[in-house]
């Protein structure tokens, strides 16, 4: 699904990553943990293509393309899907009508029939009740004026409506109280399926309890210092970065 | 993958759809300013001996005023000896009488402006009035409008045909000592439009007047007028056009609409004058004075989208003066490339219970700058008088700027004022946003330009408003790289 290859990039001059490689296969979920500023972030968000980022060197691979030498919303269509850690706020744009747009440009580029309102409506109405979420959302303009919490939940919908194969959850837990992190946790876990996988970037052990991961990898200093199973990531909750940290 | 630059930063350079020219023929008057020139095209329209009395006096009052600077928008000062005043298609004989007579080139450029005059693809309910340089060229549903006792001609048509209705109310809106370029439209005024409801009628259909600038080194003076009769109703929309040229060219029309009792006029402006190139090269200077005034219980409404013109200059007004009378303002202006815009409104409230509405959207991209001006008077007697003004704009990139300027002058204790304004700016993590949930930058620009006007967008008769909307979609294309 997903190969990284000795991934470098620096933003102004400032090395942050430093040569990550993982592996990640189609029904898998991997965490990546790490104290702040390790490149967690930044992972990410050369991951989706943001901009401002020099890439140095390495390859990323989603199902054998490179995908760095795409646009942000070519890798969006070829199913990257970023959870953002702060959703941004639109105002005036309404969020039926931005989700559809996305929808359909994500469909009509892997070549299915674009949905017409009334289908969109269905559909997204079924989806918000498996999440739990209230059909209010849809009025409203995108994330403006939302909790940080229900924007949390609308990046959900988001990824839900949008059906990636490569999702990837930007510290998606912070800031939620339990009940707002049960419906994330849900919602990763009710895409989660043998076509897909998932990329869970976290700060905390708690969402881990939700999400259960395959893998478990230390991100630090812009390299990978440790990767193991769940009993990783307990591990860190209990004793911390240092012991790894001194390793390395 | 290393693309540090600004994506929103290289936002500029969309093409002007109306951008071409007409080869044909015209009758241009040498270009100057002075008594001959006014003498001339007032004998050209065969006017009353009254109207060039006007129109000389006009003049003469022009000549003692000066171009007023408190506008934010700087430009080189116009020279009004190097314009033309008049130009018009060359008539071949006595010139056409009907449409069908019309220059067929003529026909085609209105047909590639969207406007087709010829009766098998008219807008169904809109009834146009063409106007080319200085003359109208035509007006369609002419004889269907009359069965309703609707006037709607060009306003030398009317000087001839009702001269005692343009005799009543030209100059009672705006007189010709208002300001500068209304005093130079009144001594140089070509053609425009002339509507007149009667008593007790809605206007059967929606009227628009399309202004086409097309020779070089003209200048456009057009004069509408528009007079409501008591209970009666109209909507009226224009829309303007002009090609590309590396000089500036001047329009300064005059708008005045006239509401008596229980009358409602809208009027609807979607205004596209070349807008000029990135460094500010050519495009029209839109300097327009526009205003109705409201007896009782009447109701005027201006809707303007203004996306072209390298400088606009205008501030649609309503004088309240009839207990109970309504203003309204709703207005999109969209400032790119190196455009300027210090547009806005004047309510004067003057009648008791009068109310007033004013929505503004700015939206500044490229080196635009874009000001709000607004003007909330309310007088001694105007007893509950009412307002409420929204002003918001919204930015895109870092090159542009937005400035708003309310002025309130309350003399009635009871009166109510509300000002509310925003600045917004899309920024990159907008886009980035949109990008990475499969949109393109473009689309998702316009999404969110969309999405600020859209409380304008629906003021807007139904047909221009999706219209409207393309325009601001094309008007900011290639303005996100």
């Amino acid at each position: 699904m997903l190969e990284i290859k000795n991934l470098q990039a620096r933003i102004d001059e400032k090395q942050i990553l430093k040569g990550i490689n993982l592996s990640v296969k189609s029904g898998e979920v991997h965490a990546i943990m790490g104290p702040n500023g390790s490149g967690k972030s930044t992972l990410a968000s050369v991951l989706a293509g943001r901009e401002g980022y020099d890439i140095t060197d390495g390859e990323v691979l989603l199902q054998g393309n490179d995908i760095l030498e795409m646009s942000p919303e070519e890798r969006a269509r070829e199913g990257v899907f970023l959870a953002f850690q702060y959703p941004v706020e639109i105002p005036g744009v309404n969020s039926t009508y931005f989700l559809r747009s996305a929808v359909n440009q994500i469909r009509k580029h892997r070549g299915d029939e674009e949905l017409d309102a009334m289908k969109f409506l269905k559909l997204v109405k079924t989806k918000m009740k498996e999440l739990g979420l209230a059909e209010e959302f849809l009025k409203r303009p995108v994330n403006a004026g939302f909790s940080g919490g229900e924007k949390k939940r609308n990046e959900i919908l988001q990824m839900t409506m949008l059906d990636p194969s490569l999702a990837v959850l930007d510290e998606t837990d912070s800031g939620l109280d339990i009940d707002a992190l049960r419906i994330v946790a849900d919602g990763v876990n009710r895409l989660k399926n043998q076509n897909n996988a998932q990329i869970v970037i976290t700060h905390y052990q708690r969402l881990l309890d939700y999400i259960v991961p395959d893998f478990v990898h230390v991100l630090y200093d812009g390299c990978i210092i440790k990767s193991g199973d769940k009993t990783l990531a307990h591990d860190l909750e209990e004793k911390g970065y240092d012991w790894l940290i001194k390793d390395s | 993958m290393s693309t540090s630059a600004d994506t929103i930063d290289e936002f500029v350079s969309s093409d002007y759809k109306y951008g071409f020219i007409t080869d044909i023929e015209s009758e241009s008057l040498e270009p100057g300013l002075n008594e001959d020139v006014i003498q001339f095209i007032s004998a050209k329209k065969d006017e009353p001996e009254w109207l060039l009395e006007w129109r000389l006096k006009a003049f003469r009052h022009f000549e003692k005023m000066e171009n007023p600077t408190w506008p934010h928008v700087k430009y080189p000062p116009v020279n009004f000896q190097e314009i033309s005043y008049y130009s018009a298609p060359k008539k071949k004989g006595d010139g056409p009488k009907s449409l069908d007579e019309v220059d067929p080139k003529l026909l085609e450029t209105y047909e590639k402006l969207g406007v087709p005059l010829h009766e098998r693809a008219r807008l169904a309910g809109v009834a146009v009035d063409a106007v080319f340089d200085s003359e109208s060229i035509g007006t369609t549903f002419k004889e269907d409008l009359a069965k309703a006792g609707v006037i709607f001609c060009p306003i030398s048509e009317a000087v001839r045909e009702h001269p005692e209705l343009v005799r009543k109310y030209i100059g009672t809106v705006v007189p010709y000592t208002d300001n500068y370029y209304a005093a130079l439209n009144s001594a140089v005024f070509s053609d425009g439009s002339f509507v007149y409801i009667p008593k007790g009628t809605r206007c059967p259909m929606e009227l628009s007047t399309y202004f086409r600038i097309n020779a070089a080194n003209t200048g456009q003076f057009e004069r509408t007028l528009i007079v409501a009769e008591e209970s009666s109703h109209v909507s009226y929309l224009e829309g303007c056009t002009a090609p590309m040229r590396d000089e500036n060219q001047l329009h300064a029309a005059v708008v005045e609409l006239v509401a008596l009792d229980n009358a409602e006029i809208k009027y609807s402006t979607v205004q596209n004058w070349y807008p000029g190139d990135e460094e500010g090269r050519g495009g029209i200077y839109n300097f327009v004075t526009k205003r109705g005034i409201c007896k009782t219980n009447a109701k005027i409404s201006w809707t303007q989208v203004e996306t072209g013109s390298a400088i606009t200059w205008k501030y649609p007004s309503v004088i309240l003066q009839g207990n109970n009378s309504i203003g309204e303002f709703y207005s999109i202006a969209l400032t790119n490339k190196a455009q300027q815009a210090d547009t806005g409104t004047k309510m004067v409230h003057i009648g008791k219970n009068t109310r007033s509405t004013i929505i503004s959207k700015g939206i500044s991209a490229g080196k635009g700058q874009n000001s709000y001006r607004g003007l909330v008077q309310v007088g001694k007697k105007a007893s509950n008088a009412r307002n409420f003004s929204q002003c918001d704009s919204l930015l895109i990139g870092n090159k542009c700027g937005a400035h708003t300027f309310p002025y309130i002058e309350a003399k009635n204790p009871t009166a109510s004022i509300e000002h509310e304004a925003t600045t917004s700016k899309i920024g990159e993590d907008q886009i980035f946003y949109c990008n990475q949930r499969g949109l393109e930058t473009q689309d998702a620009v316009n999404m969110i330009v969309n999405g600020f006007c859209k409380e304008v967008f629906r003021e807007l008769p139904m047909e221009f408003a999706v219209e409207a909307q393309k325009l601001l979609d094309v008007s900011l294309e290639g303005s996100v790289g």
